[in-house]
């Protein structure tokens, strides 16, 4: 499946992804349940709700992992290129959807360095540069080229998150938050239209949080990259996102601007099991520690 | 009709040996996750140890074969519980918690030593026993066929399904049973929780080797003859019964003996002697590619 | 997290105590005795058609006073609790100067290789012993691929060498191929073949793939057993030729080898042009495994080895990278198996059995996953030390698998531990084994 299928849908310009009653079910368990919602270019697009809502699992169907029981995932990637994700084979939604991941529990080649986790990352134009390894087993070169360039791509990623003084050190031999903006450099080092990011402040300081911020709205602004994001973070959520969809026990409950969202009753019920009444004071509680 | 339920009672008959030491496997996988290549081979010493004790019974006059058979089982089931015990802390607990392949390197050189120590001490040649167990019966004279039970394939299946049953309630009941399920869940945390551990995982090979050494009675019993090769052949068709129920699953493990019995004693009946061990290498191939986690095993959800 | 390889009951008293040490030997050689008693101690024989029992209480007491001794001396001395805790055999400065002496270890390897055969006192058996080691470190780098660098365990490794072996054996003596046209066939052929099995066990996991591989390993070797019209069944394939020096062939007559570099006619031009020929094959395959170890498909199957979900969701084709992993490292056997088919003239289906699988495993394991020398280093150990105690034919193998064992316990990561990177901005890092994840395969 190397073009693009000709029934994937014509998706207006202003979406990037599109998740259309998406439904899917492990066994009996029905873990996410007639979801639907857009992400649109540009945005950083948050998907929160509480532990067991169905967030990773919506994740791990736009990223290929799962097939979806149910519904599809349509992506415009340019004006002329467009998939449903849910066809495609896992590696492929990175190559050629141009969808990349990282994980809840960081997924880092921990006994390779910081340089070769961000080579792996360009496995694809690498591997079409030394000819399918024939070519860069003779040594021609066209390869020792490509492999410049992608140690130069690493290295600027590297400056960028502030690791190049251990882009030789062994990935496992990092800090934790090293570690998480390792593995969104590496993400990034692919060349995707959306970065997906699952938790990526989960176990930062603030200070790192802060700084995770910042390179995510660099991210969106000077690469031109979408954020998809889980996060339980509030604070990060409120302050960077454009877009907020909130799921809970699989069903979508609210899908609008940060605000509006987080004045929904039903979101503050659903993070906080309350009744109505109590709703107002929660409120106010939220719009403190919010702002 | 009268060939096919024959073949189904030897079938089951070798089904239950190698049912017999598949538990071993399985249970030493369910624990701490690695292959006990040495297994096989314990299972050889179990055959070699009933041989000696019978021998020994025999030249100080217990004679009465009930007596004997019980006291063989009972004295060769101790004996090689220590060997099992041995093994497990020579070659795997310096090397829990490390790297996984070490173990298995560490379980291929004790299985070699294990079949040249039995070679170097006992002698490479066959070693015969005259039958102990005699006679037998003949079912469905009356239907117009006849099926041959000797009471040595009865004694086999019979203890076969009285250990299953002990085993089951010793794993099912017992605090052991829990301490083994415990470990088998998270090491760490059961040990936390005041299991001990390493006891706990002695204990397991102390009871694959005590099964291991029924099987090597029922090997003896069952062919009359043992040799320090009979081992690794067994134990790698028992360790693909194992797998093929589904590694770490007790009831697997069985249901793996009895189908590997089976399919090579058929296969040798109605299609060739000579392909029967590819025909149960292939069919485990093919479960595998189908029921990547085996018949009963439990299925190993893919976390992202 | 398990206590270093001694038994003792932890004791508090910083010097040696005699007691505990003398209760602790006596425990382990009451346990001997239990295990050797009726093994060691009572010997089946057969006379008059009648299996005895003929006794051997030398042997046991012998076992069990060499236990007794043995476990005494170690508990005073070696595990002896010295305050604190006893100090590891390897300290990180020990460790350094081995690295130190690793640099130069391979060049110097690498020379004494070239210039064995003309080595003054070498004689015709050094070079022949010398043949079968590089045999074994060619199939472990091979392996090394498979298992060190994509992290899939395969124990049915000698499948693909006896592909190879028996590709050679047929094509020549059946079509009169010779020997340089069906080296590349015979890598290819076995390449197929680790293809065929790389297939259906891509989904498999750790154990379950182990035991695919090791059925599989199997099922060739019976096929080559029973196949008789094909495979010459147990007796093998006889008479099959071997290598000519360009086109020139080692006979002593007129045209032979000796006769046209003038010199004299011996049997030993044979044997050291096999040496090189093998030392070549050999450093041919450490070049393209280090070559590809810096292409993006080596740094592949390393992430694999790592990680196969994240290699994924790097666009990562993990079913390319694991087939291409089993076909290269099949490919590399393949052509040792040609190589083993030439040199023996004969092949059998009892020089493919699990043993071997299991032997080039553990050299790949012993020399440390991954690292070129240490699995030549290991292969030369196991294979080389194997070799020399060929007088004490009944117990050197059994000494062999308790050194296997000791090795292992000594050092689980092997010899070499560390993986040295692929590539480098400012300084080539050693990465510490204990980083290294070992796949899942």
């Amino acid at each position: 499946m190397t073009t693009p299928p000709v029934d994937a849908p014509k998706l207006p310009e202003d979406v990037l992804i599109r998740v259309e009653r998406l439904t899917m079910r492990f066994g009996g368990l029905v873990a996410v349940d007639d979801v639907s919602f857009d992400v649109r270019p540009g945005d950083v697009t948050a998907l929160i709700g509480p532990n067991g809502a169905g967030k990773t699992t919506v994740f791990n169907c736009i990223t290929g992992f799962y097939k979806p029981t149910v519904g599809r995932i349509a992506l415009r990637k340019s004006a002329t290129e467009s998939w449903l994700l849910e066809r495609l084979r896992d590696h492929q939604i990175s190559r050629r959807a141009g969808v990349a991941r990282t994980f809840q529990n960081i997924r880092l080649f921990g006994g390779m360095t910081v340089l070769e986790n961000l080579l792996v990352a360009q496995h694809a134009p690498l591997m079409q540069a030394s000819g399918m390894t024939v070519l860069g087993l003779l040594g021609t070169g066209g390869y020792r080229r490509a492999e410049t360039h992608a140690i130069e791509k690493a290295k600027a990623w590297l400056e960028r998150v502030d690791l190049i003084d251990r882009a030789d050190d062994p990935a496992a031999d990092l800090p934790y938050g090293d570690q998480r903006r390792l593995e969104i450099a590496r993400a990034m080092c692919t060349e995707p239209v959306v970065l997906c990011l699952d938790e990526p402040a989960a176990g930062l300081n603030p200070r790192e949080s802060a700084d995770l911020a910042d390179l995510l709205r660099s991210i969106r602004t000077d690469d031109g990259v979408a954020v998809l994001l889980i996060e339980h973070d509030m604070s990060v959520v409120m302050e960077i996102s454009d877009h907020v969809v909130v799921l809970d026990y699989g069903k979508k409950i609210a899908d609008g601007t940060p605000k509006a969202v987080r004045d929904d009753p039903k979101v503050i019920a659903a993070y906080l099991g309350v009744e109505d009444e109590e709703v107002e004071a929660v409120e106010r509680e939220i719009e403190e520690t919010g702002a | 009709m009268e060939y096919f339920a024959q073949q189904l009672v030897y079938g089951l008959t070798l089904g239950s040996v190698y049912g017999l030491i598949a538990i071993g496997y399985t249970m030493v996988y369910g624990i701490i996750g690695m292959i006990n290549f040495a297994h096989g081979d314990v299972f050889m010493v179990g055959a070699f140890l009933s041989l000696i004790v019978y021998l020994v019974l025999v030249a100080i006059g217990i004679t009465f074969v009930p007596i004997a058979l019980l006291l063989v089982l009972v004295i060769a089931m101790m004996l090689t519980a220590l060997y099992g015990w041995t093994v497990e802390r020579i070659a795997y607990r310096p090397l829990r918690g490390s790297f996984r392949l070490a173990p298995l390197i560490s379980a291929i050189g004790m299985s070699i030593f294990l079949q040249n120590y039995v070679q170097v001490a006992q002698g490479p040649y066959l070693k015969p026993l005259p039958p102990v167990v005699t006679g037998g019966f003949k079912f469905g004279a009356a239907e117009g066929f006849t099926v041959n039970v000797s009471n040595v394939q009865l004694i086999i299946v019979l203890t076969t399904i009285v250990l299953m049953a002990v085993f089951s309630l010793i794993v099912g009941k017992t605090n052991f049973g829990r301490a083994q399920r415990a470990c088998e869940q998270d090491r760490k945390m059961a040990a936390l929780l005041g299991v001990d551990v390493d006891r706990t995982i002695s204990l397991t090979f102390v009871l694959g080797a005590t099964l291991a050494s029924v099987a090597g009675l029922m090997y003896l019993l069952y062919y009359g003859v043992v040799d320090f090769y009979i081992g690794f052949v067994a134990g790698v068709k028992a360790f693909t019964a194992a797998v093929l129920g589904g590694i770490g699953s007790l009831p697997g493990a069985m249901l793996g003996g009895l189908l590997i019995g089976l399919i090579e004693i058929f296969w040798g009946a109605y299609v060739s002697g000579a392909w029967k061990d590819v025909a149960a290498f292939s069919i485990l191939i093919i479960v595998l590619i189908f029921m990547p986690n085996g018949l009963l095993g439990r299925p190993e959800v893919e976390k992202v | 997290m398990a206590a270093p390889a001694s038994d003792a009951p932890v004791q508090k008293a910083p010097a040696p105590a005699i007691v505990p040490a003398i209760k602790d030997a006596a425990i382990a050689a009451l346990i001997t005795l239990g295990l050797a008693a009726p093994i060691m101690g009572l010997v089946t024989v057969q006379s008059l058609g009648k299996v005895q029992l003929e006794p051997h209480w030398m042997r046991v007491v012998l076992a069990v006073a060499v236990v007794f001794v043995g476990r005494l001396v170690l508990n005073l001395t070696l595990w002896a609790p010295r305050a604190g805790k006893s100090a590891p055999l390897i300290t990180p400065e020990v460790e350094a100067q081995l690295k130190a002496v690793t640099r130069y270890a391979a060049p110097v390897a690498l020379a004494i290789a070239v210039l064995l055969p003309f080595v003054p006192g070498v004689e015709r058996t050094t070079v022949d012993l010398a043949t079968l080691v590089l045999i074994y470190v060619m199939l472990g780098w091979g392996l090394n691929i498979v298992v060190g660098l994509a992290g899939l365990l395969d124990l049915g490794y000698v499948a693909f060498y006896a592909v190879g072996a028996y590709s050679y054996a047929l094509l020549s003596t059946q079509f009169g191929v010779s020997f340089w046209l069906c080296l590349p066939l015979a890598g290819i052929l076995a390449a197929l073949w680790g293809v065929m099995l790389g297939f259906p066990v891509l989904r498999l996991r750790g154990d379950y793939l182990a035991i695919v591989t090791l059925a599989f390993g199997e099922i060739i070797r019976i096929v080559l057993l029973n196949w008789q019209s094909v495979t010459g069944g147990p007796n093998g394939i006889p008479n099959i030729p071997k290598p000519t020096f360009f086109g020139i062939d080692f006979t002593p007559g007129p045209g032979g080898f000796a006769d046209t570099f003038g010199l004299t006619p011996s049997g030993v031009h044979r044997v050291i042009f096999m040496y090189y020929l093998i030392l070549a094959l050999a450093l041919f395959t450490n070049y393209v495994v280090l070559r590809l170890r810096r292409l993006p498909i080596g740094r592949a199957w390393e992430a694999l080895r790592e990680d196969e979900i994240a290699c994924r969701s790097l666009g990562v084709n993990t079913v390319n990278t694991k087939l291409t992993a089993f076909a290269l490292g099949a490919m590399f056997a393949g052509f040792a198996g040609s190589f083993f088919a030439t040199r023996q003239s004969l092949v059998s289906p009892e020089s493919f059995t699990f043993i071997e699988s299991a032997l080039i495993l553990a050299i790949v394991v012993l020399g440390g996953m991954g690292s070129q020398f240490g699995v030549a280093l290991a292969a030369l150990l196991m294979i080389g030390g194997f070799e020399l105690f060929r007088e004490f034919e009944d117990y050197r193998m059994m000494v062999f698998g308790v050194v296997m064992v000791l090795i292992m316990v000594w050092r689980p990561r092997g010899i070499v531990s560390s993986r040295s990177p692929s590539v480098f901005l400012k300084e080539r890092k050693a990465i510490s084994g204990s980083l290294v994840q070992e796949g899942h395969g």
